[in-house]
């Protein structure tokens, strides 16, 4: 019970932080709009794109979902490193409660506000002219649970091996513009050359992207089946691993 | 009387390495119940470390240690919820208001939802933040951040209450109203305050029993008036315009105990110093010395650190 608590309130505090900071959430909608409406405007007028309804702009909105979501569950992980730094982090492990709980309040508190911001994106989908039912809506939604509780548990992962944030463009360039370019956010993953395609199929975001595209436009490439287990099992293990890393190494953190 | 029961904290030559640096090196303290008790030592003497091992913050390399009669290593959680800490270093989230720091510290503490209220409202009562509660934490002063801070380690009525340099940076000002705090604190409520400091006032004023500690080491331990007492001895600070010459000749006299010299002062150890001072005067003059300023000082808890360690305890890092 106590334990509940206390992963309750961790996960309220994550709140209270996304909620106040407004920039933070401004930014994490127009990021995405600019994407969609430049970039997908531009290089859709730019080739023929012919396999979807609605051309490469629609093609790219579930990617450009699973970037947003991305983005915020790992930078929202990785933000541990400035609690820690702030001595923020001290006050909470020093808590009577279990690591274990601290991990899951952070990574369901991250996922929280990255689904957030994927449904805030989903009711904006005429902005591209995909059309959105109840069904695919709620659909997206469940899915972007697993993800985004995955993702923050990558971010969380990397926090427990990290003490500042200079690290921060090594996480840049090394995790998350990787994932997001592998993910096959941008383009088809099917025809690559085959360095590119095991590195395709190694990225957990790329199952994501590409179940969300199922679900919303109809076409994939991977079984939806398959990707949603490979989504909750990536889940699982790096909500698993994080917790297993406080744990450890409880002591550094502190 | 049970022994476990009148001391809250026993360590037993508690240890902490860093590779070939030993921080804290075997000590042993006795911590009495509901007393205000202060760790005093220089900067990098081993105060925090050894506080840090206290807290369950850091693991002993060797020796060991019980809080409220819990083991620091094998029942940390229980430790845990027996103490409350406020850390030399701010704590704070700056967009979380004071109320809701102490609410996320009663709900982390499992304080009981029926009184949690009450006693959140008590504690912003004691420190006092008035309508600044429901503001965000960076809005406020430095020292609203400290009573912010020490009121948070109170919301789960903890046994122990341990502070980590709990003036360290503040204003004259603030300081004394975080130490009337302090001392009201340890009057009302069943309470043990373990503090550590380099501010021998602070020390002096607040703490029932001190213990002095230099190098990862306890020098001495005992109440501030009888560590003073136990000295035996006045300074007396003299001011002269050939200081090496006086040091060299005033070590032969028989009544001076100890010289030390600091910068263009040179203290003098002696018992009953008020008779001391016209003798002293005439025998600087007859070495030909000049004395440009004499004065008389009854021990205080610095000259205490200077007479076990020989180094002064402000800046002798």
């Amino acid at each position: 019970m106590a334990e509940l608590e206390g992963i309750y309130t961790i996960w309220l505090r994550e709140m209270k932080r996304f909620v106040r900071y407004r920039s933070r959430i401004l930014t994490s909608v127009v990021t995405p709009l600019l994407w969609l409406v430049i970039f997908g405007t531009g290089l859709g007028s730019a080739i023929r794109f012919g396999n979807v309804a609605g051309g490469y702009q629609a093609f790219i909105y579930p990617g450009i979902i699973g970037q947003t979501i991305l983005f915020t569950a790992i930078f929202s992980g990785v933000s541990v490193i400035i609690d820690r730094q702030y001595g923020f982090l001290k006050e909470i492990l020093v808590a009577p409660i279990t690591r274990p709980s601290i991990v899951f309040g952070k990574a369901i508190g991250i996922g929280t506000a990255a689904v957030i911001q994927g449904v805030i994106l989903l009711v904006l989908s005429f902005v591209v002219g995909v059309q959105m039912t109840p069904l695919i809506f709620i659909a997206c939604t469940l899915l972007m649970i697993p993800i985004s509780v995955g993702l923050a548990g990558v971010g969380l992962l990397i926090a427990s091996f990290t003490d500042s944030m200079e690290g921060f463009n090594l996480i840049m360039s090394f995790v998350v513009l990787p994932m997001f370019l592998l993910s096959g956010a941008l383009f088809p993953v099917s025809g690559l050359p085959m360095f590119l395609q095991a590195a395709v199929y190694l990225d957990p975001l790329t199952y994501g992207v590409d179940a969300l595209r199922q679900i919303i436009l109809g076409t994939g490439v991977i079984p939806l089946q398959i990707s949603i287990t490979v989504i909750m099992v990536f889940a699982a293990v790096m909500v698993f691993l994080s917790a297993l890393m406080f744990t450890k190494k409880e002591q550094e953190l502190m | 009387m049970n022994n476990s029961f009148d001391y809250i904290i026993e360590t037993n030559d508690i240890t902490k390495k860093y590779g070939d640096f030993t921080a804290v090196n075997s000590v042993n303290l006795k911590v009495p119940r509901n007393s205000v008790y202060g760790v005093l030592g220089p900067n990098g003497a081993g105060k925090t470390t050894l506080i840090s091992m206290l807290c369950t913050i850091l693991r002993p390399t060797s020796g060991g240690a019980t809080v409220n009669g819990y083991d620091v290593v094998k029942n940390a959680r229980e430790v845990r919820a027996s103490i409350g800490i406020v850390f030399q270093s701010r704590a704070l989230d700056d967009i979380l208001t004071g109320r809701e720091h102490l609410e996320m510290h009663a709900s982390l503490y499992a304080v009981p939802s029926n009184v949690r209220q009450k006693r959140i409202d008590e504690v912003l009562d004691l420190i006092a933040l008035g309508e600044k509660a429901d503001e965000y934490t960076k809005t406020y002063s430095g020292g609203m951040k400290r009573r912010l801070e020490i009121g948070r380690g109170l919301v789960h009525h903890p046994k122990v209450l341990f502070l980590d340099e709990p003036t360290l940076g503040l204003d004259p000002q603030t300081r004394e109203n975080i130490w009337e705090y302090i001392t009201k604190l340890n009057q009302e409520e069943d309470i043990t305050v373990l503090m550590t400091t380099h501010y021998m006032e602070e020390a002096d004023q607040l703490c029932d029993e001190v213990a002095i500690i230099n190098q990862g080491q306890i020098i001495k331990s005992d109440s501030p008036i009888n560590l003073k007492r136990e000295l035996k001895a006045d300074t007396i600070t003299v001011k002269v315009d050939k200081p090496e010459l006086f040091t060299e000749k005033v070590k032969t006299l028989d009544y001076v105990q100890k010289v030390f010299e600091d910068d263009s002062t040179i203290k003098l150890m002696v018992e009953r110093g008020e008779n001391l001072v016209p003798p002293l005067v005439n025998f600087a003059n007859q070495n030909g010395v000049m004395v440009e300023s004499i004065e008389l000082q009854h021990p205080n808890l610095e000259d205490v650190f200077i007479s076990y360690t020989g180094t002064k305890i402000t800046g002798g890092r």
